[in-house]
């Protein structure tokens, strides 16, 4: 395993779960694997504050929840975006892409440009 | 949407708590077991998985914990639980809770029940279908002087009526009315019954359809035609019992039958009028003029219409009613270009409410300012209660309770008190409401109206949450953020009194003075307004000893005018002749009586007049002999009027004071002096100068007067009496008012002719009253307002100190064993209480500097910034305060300095 794991920035876990649900419905555990693989390990996520962000991301209304069946045939419970959970995606994904910009551009500039 | 969203994801979840939990327990388990497993296919044996899977992550319960968080069921949850919290807090304080809620039931009880009559006076739109529309044509005259002054301006002519009626764009209906009385007879005693006359177009501007049969219509507006009448609803259930046949029978009124053709609905009222009768105008118009200015205007708007665009389209009439009539030959039309009549429309509303909406305003702002002060009493009460639990909510504190939980903790409590004492309150409002509509001034507009509705019930609820919130908030935020080791450490061992502990409820103390100075001074000046008021001379003495009723000799009944001066003669020497009576004579109208006497130009031969200009209006009244006697009403110089002189018709007059010396410089010098109404007229002899009488209100200016004899001779040619047909009677005794005393009044008219009814029967001092009705119920209010404000500031004070005293008994222990004389400790608590007074009269002076001058329209003959007032209030206040502070200090002086230490 990649020892080099990185935090979560603040705030971006959402993000993230609602970007993995994106892609077709998971259970909890689901997600967290969809996000490493992903990132191909290089994130950090903590078990215990993704479930939480789960139920407050359904209470919000950008998700949604039903019982299912898991591979090895067990009860699970899945999750998948709604279309306000989509455009929610959206615009965040937006608003870090700018700020990414922003902050790469900021720690690119060199003495001249200043 | 997401909002609702929400809400019912925490309710579902509140709901189905346990069917969650279970859910919650299953997923999380499920994790935990498919992590395992995947640990187990890469080799980890089970055991080791499974517990590197609980590590992983993390705390469960803490996982669990915030889960339900993000569903919003642990605020629903712990708010049931506050509730349930709170509920037992105030039960386990009952004097606390008692207390409390009493002081908010008066406080919100009076704001509903006032704002209930602001509401229905003031808010509520008029009881007439898109009452918006409704306008009044109210126009004034700066030009025409006499009559600038009169509160309603110019009123209009029949002539003006009918080109505006028959000329405008501006409006869907428009017509004149004018009220007045009729003798109804035939159906029981003779009785004086109210009527509205109007003209086409004032019903179907109002738009309230009959009770039952029809409208007068345009075809029983036609002069000589048959004769119409309608009744209005408490007339024909008075009169005809609701017998729905009334309609089409003939009713006696003037002593000319008219056909009943409709009932107006219940609660129909023409703009301000209630009456029983609507009697048509049926104006003649060829023998129309351009004068008759007596008539009140009311119109309905075309939609989208403005006042202001009405006013031009009159504007634009103006002219056309000038060419289109003529005062007669040799007259010039244009002569009212002088007078430079403006329309200047207003709302019907307007016109109903008059002025009425200072005193209510004045009125309910005082009762808010209540308010404030009952809620500072109960913040000051909570902050008691509030540090007797700084232990306990150290120690929730302490266990991780955050502040917001406990501050909303304490909300809840105050919320409730709230709640508690606003429906305590509605009830208390119901009983405040019916005793304001019976206390209010009778001419107070749309008494009939007033009742609570949905709107005031609403400001209850808001006014009980907010006033909740308000006291809550205070001791909430104070005592949230206690320091727990300080508050666990300090409680129950109280050393002397630290001032930071009691600087809220001080603070609170001295602004409910401050709050029940201004309301003090407020009341304090209406005390001097009345004062003032009374000691006006109104123009007539011994108000209470003076009997005063109306009576009126149609000419259906007596044709010559003559015949109707002998008949009233022939009633003052009955009603002389009652025993207890020392005299007895009539006026054309008596001050304060509530109508309007004409008005009119008089000339007089000693001076000269320019052809264009109109002389300054005056008021007409005619007299008979013996009448300035009978009122009280002093001759300052010169003579009365004799009976002889009445019936040779001698061109005599009388006029008021104030007009002698606008004319001649002194009241003797107008003695002997001649003048006339209009050229055909002889000249009129000055016999008398009267003083000046207060006719529209003891605070309205004395209007210049004219008295002209009862009878006159020669008015409109050679042979032509005139005699004022409708009097009130005037009797001076020592029995006026009593039972007996109208019996024997009645019959003295009867025995003249028992066709006659008497109307208005009243003795002057209610006349009296009623026209300063609006001062006294404002007194009455504000004198309600500044009591409950001067009790509920002097217990915050009184609470503030006994605490106080209660909190430094082992202080006061060792400073008595120590040697300190009691007197001194006596002083030291006075001294604090009379701080606190002190500041809060301070602050309370600027506070009532300002607030004063709002009511400046409501007083008479005293200033805003009375000092008189100012001074005495601040004097009573702080005595008052003293004497709160008295009672507590004595017992501080008593404290057994053994039994204080022992105790602690």
């Amino acid at each position: 395993m990649d020892k080099k794991q990185m935090e979560l920035l603040q705030g971006t876990l959402d993000m993230l779960i609602l970007k993995a649900v994106s892609l077709g419905p998971l259970h909890g555990y689901g997600i967290l694997l969809r996000i490493q693989q992903i990132s191909k390990d290089r994130l950090e996520i903590q078990q215990g504050s993704l479930y939480p962000a789960l139920y407050r991301l359904e209470h919000q209304g950008w998700i949604s929840s039903e019982w299912g069946e898991s591979e090895n045939k067990r009860k699970a419970k899945y999750y998948r975006l709604t279309a306000a959970g989509r455009r929610k995606l959206q615009t965040e994904a937006e608003k870090w892409n700018r700020m990414a910009d922003v902050i790469a551009g900021i720690l690119q500039s060199t003495p001249e440009e200043v | 949407m997401r909002f609702w969203n929400r809400i019912w994801s925490s309710a579902r979840a509140v709901a189905r708590r346990s069917r969650m939990e279970r859910e919650m327990d299953a997923e999380l388990r499920f994790h935990i077991e498919a992590f395992t497993e995947d640990s187990v296919c890469r080799g980890v044996p089970r055991e080791e998985a499974m517990r590197r899977a609980r590590i992983e992550f993390g705390g469960i319960e803490r996982a669990k914990e915030e889960c339900r968080e993000a569903r919003g069921v642990n605020f629903i949850d712990s708010l049931f639980e506050d509730l349930r919290f709170g509920l037992r807090m105030l039960g386990k304080t009952p004097g606390f809770t008692v207390v409390a809620t009493l002081t908010l039931t008066l406080g919100i009880g009076a704001n509903t029940a006032v704002f209930g009559v602001v509401n229905s006076v003031l808010l509520k739109p008029l009881n007439y279908p898109k009452a918006e529309e409704l306008v009044a044509l109210h126009q004034v005259a700066p030009g025409a002087a006499g009559l600038a002054d009169f509160e309603t301006g110019l009123l209009l002519s029949p002539s003006m009526y009918f080109t505006y009626a028959e000329q405008n764009h501006a409006f869907q209906s428009l017509g004149v009315w004018v009220a007045g009385t009729a003798n109804v007879t035939g159906l029981a005693e003779p009785e004086q019954v109210r009527t509205v006359e109007i003209s086409d177009g004032v019903l179907q501007a109002l738009g309230v359809p009959p009770e039952m049969g029809r409208w007068l219509s345009p075809a029983d507006q036609i002069p000589g035609g048959p004769e119409r009448v309608m009744l209005s609803y408490g007339y024909w259930q008075r009169r005809f019992g609701g017998d729905r046949s009334a309609v089409g029978l003939n009713l006696t009124a003037d002593s000319r039958p008219r056909e009943i053709v409709g009932v107006m609905p219940q609660g129909f009222r023409l703009v301000d009028a209630e009456f029983d009768l609507v009697v048509p105008l049926a104006f003649e118009r060829g023998k129309l003029i351009l004068a008759g200015f007596g008539y009140q205007g009311i119109a309905r708007l075309k939609p989208g219409v403005t006042p202001a665009q009405a006013d031009r389209d009159l504007t634009r009439m103006l002219p056309i009613w000038m060419d289109s009539w003529s005062n007669g030959p040799h007259t010039d039309p244009h002569v009212y270009e002088t007078w430079k009549i403006t329309p200047n429309i207003r709302p019907l509303k307007r016109e109903v409410i008059g002025n009425a909406s200072d005193v209510l305003w004045v009125v309910m702002g005082t009762i808010g300012l209540v308010m404030l002060i009952a809620c500072a009493n109960v913040a000051n009460l909570l902050l008691v209660k509030v540090e007797a639990r700084q232990q306990e909510l150290a120690v929730r504190a302490a266990l991780g309770a955050g502040r917001g939980r406990i501050v909303r903790g304490l909300l809840v409590e105050s919320l409730m008190l709230g709640l508690l004492g606003g429906t305590l309150g509605v009830a208390f409002a119901n009983g405040g409401v019916r005793l304001l509509s019976a206390l209010g001034p009778a001419n107070l507009p749309r008494l009939s109206e007033i009742s609570l509705d949905t709107r005031a019930f609403g400001f209850t609820v808001l006014l009980s949450l907010l006033s909740g919130l308000l006291f809550g908030l205070i001791p909430a935020l104070k005592y949230s953020g206690s320091r727990a080791s300080l508050a666990l450490g300090s409680a129950g061992r109280s050393m002397s009194m630290s001032r930071e502990r009691h600087r809220a409820r001080s603070v609170l103390a001295a602004g409910q003075v401050a709050t029940a100075f201004v309301l003090l001074v407020s009341a304090g000046l209406m005390i001097r307004t009345f004062q003032a008021l009374r000691r006006v001379e109104p123009g007539f003495t011994d108000a209470k000893h003076l009997q005063v009723l109306r009576v009126s000799i149609p000419d259906s009944l007596v044709k010559e005018p003559e015949r109707v001066t002998r008949i009233q003669n022939g009633i003052v020497d009955n009603l002389a002749a009652i025993p207890g009576v020392m005299s007895a004579g009539f006026i054309s109208k008596m001050p304060m009586e509530g109508f309007d006497a004409p008005w009119d130009a008089i000339y007089a031969r000693d001076k000269v007049y320019s052809d264009d200009a109109i002389p300054p209006l005056r008021l007409f009244k005619q007299v008979s002999p013996d009448f300035f006697r009978t009122a009280g009403t002093r001759i300052v110089a010169g003579r009365g009027l004799t009976w002889t002189e009445v019936y040779r018709l001698r061109p005599v007059v009388m006029v008021s004071e104030n007009l002698a010396r606008e004319m001649w410089g002194t009241p003797s010098a107008a003695i002997g002096k001649q003048l006339r109404e209009f050229p055909s007229m002889p000249w009129h002899e000055v016999i008398g100068v009267i003083e000046d009488v207060r006719e529209n209100g003891v605070q309205e200016k004395a209007p210049e007067t004219v008295y002209w004899p009862s009878l006159m001779g020669d008015l409109y040619g050679p042979g032509n009496l005139g005699a004022v047909r409708t009097v009130t009677f005037v009797i001076r005794s020592e029995r006026a008012g009593s039972a007996g005393f109208l019996i024997d009044v009645r019959q003295a008219v009867w025995s003249v002719n028992a066709t006659l009814p008497l109307a208005s029967v009243r003795t002057m001092q209610e006349v009296y009253d009623k026209s300063v009705m609006r001062t006294s119920f404002t007194l009455v209010m504000l004198g309600i307002a500044g009591g409950m404000a001067l009790v509920l500031g002097i217990l915050g004070i009184y609470g503030v100190i006994s605490y106080t005293v209660s909190q430094r008994r082992r202080e006061f222990g060792i400073r008595l064993a120590l040697g300190a004389h009691p007197g001194n400790v006596l002083k030291m608590v006075l001294r604090q209480g009379a701080k606190m007074a002190l500041v809060g009269v301070v602050i309370g002076l600027g506070g009532a500097f300002a607030l004063t001058r709002l009511m400046t329209s409501l007083l008479f003959g005293v200033a805003a910034s009375d000092p008189v007032t100012f001074v005495a209030v601040a004097v009573l206040l702080i005595l008052v305060a003293l004497l709160a502070c008295y009672l507590p200090a004595r017992r501080a002086m008593k404290v057994d300095p053994m039994a204080a230490l022992r105790y602690e």
